[in-house]
């Protein structure tokens, strides 16, 4: 009785369901399962396409959001679009250079930026984000003090300053300590060697006016002795660490902002809160979907465990999709996964329903299935698209400030109910077509539809009775 | 089958009523706005050395110069502040050095002076540009989800007659529900300091799709049975339609629940009210597909309206009226 294309979809449904799990099974199975034993998984890694763990939000991993409003003030004559995507390309690459994993800067609307940076406090990432490297260059007058060193070029004075160094500095020990090598630009280079030509005129290390002084917000970095002309590049000595020396690179080619940036939101979540989110959602998930389980099998008994079946299959699945896409799950997100679950449960009880009366009525197994999906259809795809509208105009609502939770909530149920309308249509009908033909299928009591005799309304749609 | 249809008015009176109530403490108290539609700040501690009272905190808070803070119970030891924006956010600027220190981190060393260590768990500032632009986003998303669904439902329905009155119908349930799910959060606001947020949106949202969903389950079945029979008087077909689905709605609705449940009791204290406003919502969506809009379109199909427009005037009823309604 069974069809081969039954047999064959079966057989994706089961291999599809299997890789899923594969995928899907967590690094870390002790912190959701009881027991020990559980081999760890491991996720998929094809060549340069890497999904070890799922992607966790900000609430759920612990971390720092930011919006960030420029604030050009009313004589900025600049064309903003150009600086705000400056702006984007700066606080990127600080937040970059520093290692925060899956950091993300995003425009927002308006003049705003959107920053995600997870597993740093609020502090931690405004710091940052709001630390550039101010560095001047000094040198000593004649009364031996402390003036920005300057040059002359085209009869202005121009300071020399870290913009008149290019973003390609990097790192190197010198002796005992470590230095930060640079290259000038083409004013810098002219600068440096109308400053260092002047420094020559005085006794080298002896004379203060001999010295180059570097400062670095305010703060003396390093003081040198000019021995020669320098036009083209030089080295900040006097870094005690390596790291300290790369910090100090790396903010110098991270550059300044070409807008004054505000912080217009900002919020900070704990690890552990995130890591406690985490566990009760799972939790909590788990519970959902053996009460549900309980109940599908409770009250439509053989289709019930299909269901159920089914059930697993969606959960899987949907894992799956999120591990793969990747979705960034939130706490919202979460809800809303488990939410889907009873939605996706409820293509199900439709089709059960229909099915049932078919059934009552005297309809042969095979038919029963065909028309109670049929009939199913229009309601499941009516019903489900009015969700998918709702999702979509959230989706445009979270991304119109940056609200990472609406979106995700957003993304996570349409991908639930997307995948929910494959599980209730193939998955289910498929397990039930592979019923066909064995002892379970003749066994009506398991379909809860023995009672054909009921009152007539409820075996019989109102339309028939009124036919007859 | 059951006589829905005809005990219309036992199902609309009912919702009448909690339609008025909740309609009346939205008037009344009005939903208490969270940071994020009014702007100001607000943190999460625990306090790890000892246990620290509520009182103790408020005081606290007010000696630090917040009077205006609001402390709330968030678990064993642990504590929501809401206060005025803090003063944590300096511009960011180019070659202004590291970020300075904020309001937020003076308030946190002053408590753990006064009451010993302490976690600070998380903590979030809205400025008011950024507010009354989600004040904005927000209604225009809820007024444009409810003008899709409609044109939607129109659509999907453009084979009976007049299918605009399925689609308004549907958002007639759908207002119903969103109703007394804001008239519970403004007595939840006025008597346990309950605030909404953007995720209480999410939630409205979400319970707006929800109940469209279960309208749509009845008005297909009716779509069904009118296709299969043109005559059938629309009463019948409202009846039989709502038995047929009647298992369907409950279970589907018990199966949700379940879930919502399941968060609700061991999901995390952030997301507590979320859930607590998807559940009401569900159930509420779930009443307003058996109770409200398909009992509104039977009173409009049976130009109940019409008729109690007339008595308000004082006109005569037309007597060919009468013979619409079977009961």
């Amino acid at each position: 009785m069974r069809s081969t294309t039954t047999v064959l979809t079966f057989l994706f449904v089961v291999a599809l369901t299997t890789f899923a799990v594969i995928v899907v099974w967590p690094s870390t199975p002790y912190r959701y399962l009881p027991g020990d034993f559980w081999p760890e998984g491991r996720g998929l890694k094809i060549a340069g396409f890497e999904r070890e763990t799922m992607r966790l939000g900000l609430d759920l991993r612990g971390g720092a959001y930011l919006v960030l409003e420029a604030n050009p003030g009313a004589d900025y004559d600049g064309d903003i679009e150009q600086a705000m995507e400056g702006a984007k390309d700066v606080v990127e690459r600080r937040v970059n250079a520093f290692g925060v994993s899956e950091a993300e800067v995003q425009r927002a609307s308006g003049n705003r930026l959107s920053v995600q940076v997870p597993g740093l406090t609020l502090a931690e990432a405004q710091d940052l984000i709001g630390r550039t490297a101010a560095l001047n260059f000094m040198t000593y007058d004649d009364n031996n003090n402390l003036v920005p060193a300057t040059g002359v070029i085209n009869g202005q004075t121009i300071a020399m300053t870290g913009s008149h160094i290019r973003n390609n500095t990097f790192a190197e020990r010198v002796g005992t300590t470590y230095a930060v090598v640079f290259e000038t630009t083409g004013t810098g280079s002219e600068l440096m060697e109308q400053i260092t030509t002047k420094a020559l005129q005085y006794p080298i290390g002896s004379d203060p006016r001999n010295f180059l002084v570097v400062m670095l917000d305010g703060e003396v970095l390093s003081e040198a002795a000019v021995q020669a002309v320098i036009s083209d590049s030089g080295q900040i000595t006097g870094q005690a660490t390596f790291s300290e020396a790369s910090n100090l690179s790396k903010q110098l080619n991270a550059g300044a902002l070409p807008v004054p940036l505000r912080i217009v939101q900002s919020q900070e979540v704990s690890a552990t809160l995130g890591e406690d989110s985490v566990l009760d959602s799972v939790k909590a998930g788990q519970v959902g979907l053996i009460a549900v389980m309980i109940f599908m099998i409770l009250y439509y008994r053989l289709p019930g465990v299909l269901a159920s079946g089914a059930l697993l299959v969606y959960t899987a699945v949907t894992l799956l999709a999120f591990k793969l896409v990747p979705v960034t799950l939130t706490l919202s997100g979460l809800a809303a996964f488990v939410l889907s679950i009873g939605m996706a449960i409820d293509a199900n009880v439709l089709i059960f329903e229909r099915m049932k009366e078919e059934l009552r009525r005297g309809r042969t197994l095979n038919t029963a299935i065909d028309l109670g999906f049929q009939r199913a259809w229009t309601s499941i795809r009516d019903s489900n698209v009015s969700t998918l509208i709702t999702c979509l105009i959230l989706y445009w609502f979270g991304d119109q400030f940056g609200a990472a939770p609406v979106k995700g909530f957003a993304l996570t149920l349409a991908i639930g109910v997307v995948i929910s309308m494959f599980s209730a249509i193939t998955v289910t009908r498929t397990f039930l077509k592979m019923l066909l033909g064995t002892p379970l299928a003749r066994n009506r009591w398991l379909f809860n539809a023995a009672e054909v005799r009921r009152t007539s309304a409820t075996t019989r749609p109102a339309a028939e009775s009124a036919g007859d | 089958m059951l006589d829905f249809a005809g005990k219309r008015w036992y199902y609309l009176s009912f919702s009448l009523v909690l339609v008025v109530i909740a309609a009346a403490a939205l008037i009344l108290w009005q939903l208490r706005p969270g940071i994020e539609f009014t702007s100001g700040s607000q943190f999460t501690i625990e306090f790890t050395e000892r246990s620290v009272s509520q009182g103790e905190v408020r005081t606290a808070m007010s000696e630090l110069g917040h009077p205006e803070a609001r402390v709330q119970g968030a678990g064993t030891n642990r504590y929501l502040i809401r206060t005025k924006e803090l003063e944590n956010a300096p511009p960011i600027t180019g070659g202004e050095g590291p970020a300075a220190e904020g309001e937020i981190d003076t308030i946190i060393a002053a408590l753990q002076e006064e009451f010993g260590a302490l976690t600070r768990e998380d903590f979030s500032t809205v400025s008011g540009t950024v507010s009354s632009e989600i004040v904005r986003n927000a209604t225009f998303a809820v007024l444009a989800a409810s003008v899709m669904i409609l044109l939607y439902i129109w659509w999907a329905f453009r084979e009976l007659d007049r299918p605009i009155r399925y689609g308004v119908c549907a958002i007639i349930a759908v207002v119903h529900d969103a109703v007394i799910v804001l008239g519970l959060f403004a007595i939840l606001g006025e008597f346990n300091g309950v605030e909404v947020d953007v995720a209480f949106l999410t939630a409205i949202l979400t319970v707006i799709g929800f109940s469209v969903h279960d309208t749509i389950v009845v008005f297909d079945r009716m779509r069904e049975i009118m296709k299969h029979d043109a005559y059938i008087p629309f009463n019948e077909a409202v009846n039989s339609a709502m038995t047929d689905t009647l298992a369907r709605s409950i279970n589907t609705s018990l199966v949700v629940i379940f879930t919502t449940l399941a968060m609700l009791l061991l999901g995390g204290e952030t997301i507590r009210y979320f859930l607590l406003a998807l559940l009401v919502g569900i159930i509420v969506g779930t009443y307003s597909s058996i109770g409200v809009s398909v009992q509104v379109l039977a009173a409009w199909e049976n130009g109940d309206f019409g008729r109690f427009w007339r008595r308000i005037r004082g006109q005569r009823e037309p007597d060919d009226e009468l013979a619409a309604d079977p009961v």
